[in-house]
């Protein structure tokens, strides 16, 4: 694939804007579940490449969570080598379809990257996403390094991007990997959580299907806290990789929270994504609400906003008790949103969801908020404004406001130490207070992103390496990784 | 994958599927259940464990044909199989050490009921068992409760056993004195008959609810029911609660969610089988001119 072509000067590159991602109409997108991004072409990838400066100090990859070689690939793409810039970018991100699809690319590569000094940052994500699809469509021209085989085994507990990563780390360093999966899927969030228009299921399927091949096992309907216990395991395996995310739906604990209609946005999305209520071949059945109301400003309440749209809504209205500036949401995500007819109502929240005589809900009841001094997580504190009450009149309500640890696997291992939110408690190496037990993902931080699950599964998996080799703990990570994952405060969800 | 190893036609509408699910028979306790997907597109669906036989690595899951999901899997004949059962789920029930238990229940009820009572006749608990339905098709199960203790079988329509309902039966039952709990699975009108019928005279009343899940494990929320006042979730709380703190009315409504899909379904599942059959009957007719 390599072309020669002569290199740019600094000058031409800096002439050559940022390439805008192909996406499918607004209007006909929200009716459908297919991509929003339809992803570059070889042509815009090319020309998004040669806008990398290849600065000496390389902050892109210092912004990154797994700390991907950002310049590298994009340094063989723009050559024109695909292949050279897939093993690149595969040699450091076992999930990259994923993140160039999903990661807040703004916050993190993006953000630090010099180009956007001056105007726009480089399309990182774009361009990932471009050679990682390639990758996908092309296996057989990739290189497959084979490990030599240790004879441990690790057991990876649940198959989301913490769990899927650190299981192709381990794999790929010779041990022998089996995934636990509650589900009859594998894919944790990525199938459950994210919709098809943000990132296709057979997209996933795919980087699945590419650990069985490199000798991951997965055993699906296995819950480790009822099918089989989390001492149970230890004993059968030489190290355990706990990354069971948090996976209990928050309430809003107001009135009328139990009428018909209100959902948990992981139990509308599990319907629509996971069991495919959107397609009409499925049999599991979903409201297809006509004025939706979903509460909450994440990435989950955009991700189950979207989907309303999608389902037939007519109203479709994010509620959030911030302001715009406060959205935890990736700005694309509203972006989309907003694109797509939804309607957004800042700085309110609800009291009460109100409901007919036969228990359907036909209203929420809000109150006006008006911030006030920074909290601790330092944005404004909501304060309500007292006799601003009023009735928003809808059929649906979904409740998006965050989630909180599951305590299954944790009330069958009680040597687990977890602080008082349940979450686990780990060392800087990702290890339990059980010796052999490492644990990553949103059951350590709490909600979190995709990417920042994938960096503590490509973390741990090294010190659960290291831990087999009988050499723990494992040799310091630079001390940029610790202050970069200090910045990365957990406060959107993806 | 999960192989039928055997069935049984228990009463017009109820069957009993012994299948293949060697982990989940070996440490599944009363009270618990499984949640079963048949396959590709099928619904996830909790369904209680009758009965489990470690050594032969089976579970028993008695399954009433009433909505498309439940008519696809007792379709299914021995040889065929169900793709995934997740579990054992729930908690175990709360079972009394000694005295007199009474088991009462009503239709596919019936078979939640029956492990309780194995588990308490071995325990040394006399068990006493009511079991009802709408007449003597209906009634499931007396012979194996017959050997966990004594069986009092009801029809509504006086055709078998004791005219009347099930709470007759257990009215006289408390009144003759000595009950120390009653453990009721069947419709949710009938717990919460019991539940009325047993609060007065303070005996402990342990129901399992049938709430609509997804998960099976605490993370849709959708199995939501209201205990004492508060939220609680049936699939990791329960499924089964304390009858005297359980909104049965809010129980029921929830219930209805889905019931214009539900038929909806179940119309053009008949409607596929309606055309199945005259296609089938067409070829029969063609093959034979």
């Amino acid at each position: 694939m390599t072309e020669q072509r002569p290199p740019l000067t600094k000058k031409e590159r800096m002439a050559i804007d940022r390439v805008a991602m192909p996406e499918q109409d607004p209007e006909l997108r929200s009716i459908n579940f297919a991509e929003v991004n339809q992803g570059l072409t070889y042509q815009l990838a090319l020309l998004e490449a040669q806008r990398c400066l290849e600065c000496p100090k390389e902050y892109c990859i210092e912004g990154c969570p797994v700390s991907v070689n950002i310049p590298r690939f994009i340094r063989f793409l723009r050559d024109g080598d695909v292949a050279a810039a897939a093993n690149s970018l595969l040699a450091d991100n076992a999930l990259p379809c994923v993140t160039g699809r999903v990661c807040p690319q703004e916050t993190q590569c993006e953000l630090v990257c010099l180009r956007g000094k001056t105007g726009k940052p480089v399309a990182i994500g774009y361009l990932e996403r471009y050679v990682a699809d390639w990758a996908q469509a092309h296996a057989d021209q990739l290189e497959h390094a084979t490990a030599t085989r240790t004879r441990k085994s690790v057991a990876v507990i649940g198959s989301g991007p913490a769990g899927l990563t650190a299981a192709g780390e381990l794999v790929h360093r010779g041990h022998e990997v089996t995934i636990f999966e509650a589900f009859h899927a594998a894919g944790g969030v990525l199938i459950y959580g994210i919709p098809e228009f943000r990132l296709p299921k057979d997209i996933v399927q795919a980087e699945v299907d590419r650990l069985k091949e490199a000798g991951v096992k997965i055993e699906p309907n296995a819950i480790i806290g009822k099918t089989f216990t989390l001492p149970e395991l230890r004993e059968r395996f030489d190290a355990i990789f706990v990354a069971v995310g948090a996976g209990l739906p928050v309430f809003m604990n107001v009135p009328g929270e139990n009428l018909k209609g209100v959902y948990s946005a992981n139990e509308y999305l599990t319907r629509v994504n996971l069991m495919g209520a959107w397609n009409e071949e499925s049999d599991t059945p979903i409201l297809h609400g006509r004025r939706v109301a979903v509460v909450g400003g994440g990435n989950v309440a955009m991700d189950s906003v979207r989907t309303a749209r999608r389902l037939g809504a007519t109203d479709a209205t994010i509620v959030y008790r911030r302001g715009r500036e406060e959205l935890p949401a990736r700005i694309e995500e509203v972006h989309h949103a907003e694109q797509e007819g939804v309607e957004f109502r800042f700085q309110v929240a609800p009291v009460e969801v109100i409901g007919d005589e036969k228990g359907w809900v036909t209203g929420l009841r809000c109150i006006e908020m008006a911030l006030g001094e920074p909290d601790a997580s330092g944005r404004r504190r909501p304060e309500p404004i007292p006799g601003s009450e009023f009735e928003l009149a809808c059929d649906m309500v979904v409740v998006a406001i965050g989630t909180r640890a599951n305590p299954l696997l944790t009330a069958t291992a009680p040597e687990l130490v977890v602080n008082e939110r349940g979450y686990l408690q780990t060392d800087e190496h990702g290890m339990t207070s059980m010796p052999g037990v490492f644990a990553g993902g949103d059951i350590v931080r709490g909600a979190a992103t995709v990417i920042l699950a994938m960096g503590d599964g490509k973390r741990a998996a090294k010190a659960i390496d290291a831990y087999l080799q009988g050499s723990y703990p494992p040799p310091e990570d630079a001390p940029a990784t610790e202050a970069r994952q200090a910045r990365a405060t957990a406060t959107t969800t993806a | 994958m999960h192989t039928i190893r055997a069935k049984h036609h228990l009463s017009p509408n109820v069957w009993r599927l012994v299948v293949d699910a060697p982990r989940i028979a070996e440490i599944r306790q009363p009270g618990q259940f499984v949640i079963v997907r048949l396959g590709p597109g099928a619904e996830r669906i909790p369904l209680t464990i009758a009965d489990a036989d470690p050594d032969a690595g089976t579970i028993s899951l008695v399954i009433q044909s009433v909505g498309k999901s439940t008519y696809d899997l007792v379709e299914l004949e021995p040889g065929g199989a169900i793709t995934d059962i997740a579990g054992p789920l729930g908690r175990p029930t709360d079972l009394i050490e000694a005295g007199h238990a009474v088991c009462v229940g009503g239709g596919v009820g019936t078979a939640v009921i029956l492990p309780i009572a194995r588990e308490l006749q071995s325990r040394g608990v006399r068990v006493t068992s009511i079991v009802g339905g709408r007449s003597r098709e209906w009634v499931i199960m007396e012979e194996e409760l017959g050997e966990a203790g004594d069986v009092i079988a009801c029809t509504d329509d006086g055709s078998y056993g004791r005219p009347g309902f099930v709470t007759e039966a257990l009215k006289d039952t408390i009144e003759a004195g000595g009950v120390d709990a009653v453990y009721a699975v069947g419709p949710v009108p009938m717990m919460r008959a019991v539940s009325e019928l047993t609060r007065p005279f303070e005996v402990p009343t342990t129901v399992s609810l049938n709430a609509i899940m997804l998960d099976g494990t605490g993370m849709c929320g959708g199995c939501r029911v209201s205990i004492g006042g508060e939220t609680r979730y049936a699939c990791v709380d329960g499924p089964e609660f304390d009858g005297h703190l359980v909104d049965f009315a809010a129980l029921m409504d929830r219930l209805s969610t889905y019931r214009v899909f539900e038929q909806e379904a179940l119309a053009k599942r008949e409607a596929c089988h309606i055309e199945a059959g005259e296609k089938a009957a067409v070829a029969a007719t063609e093959a034979r001119s």
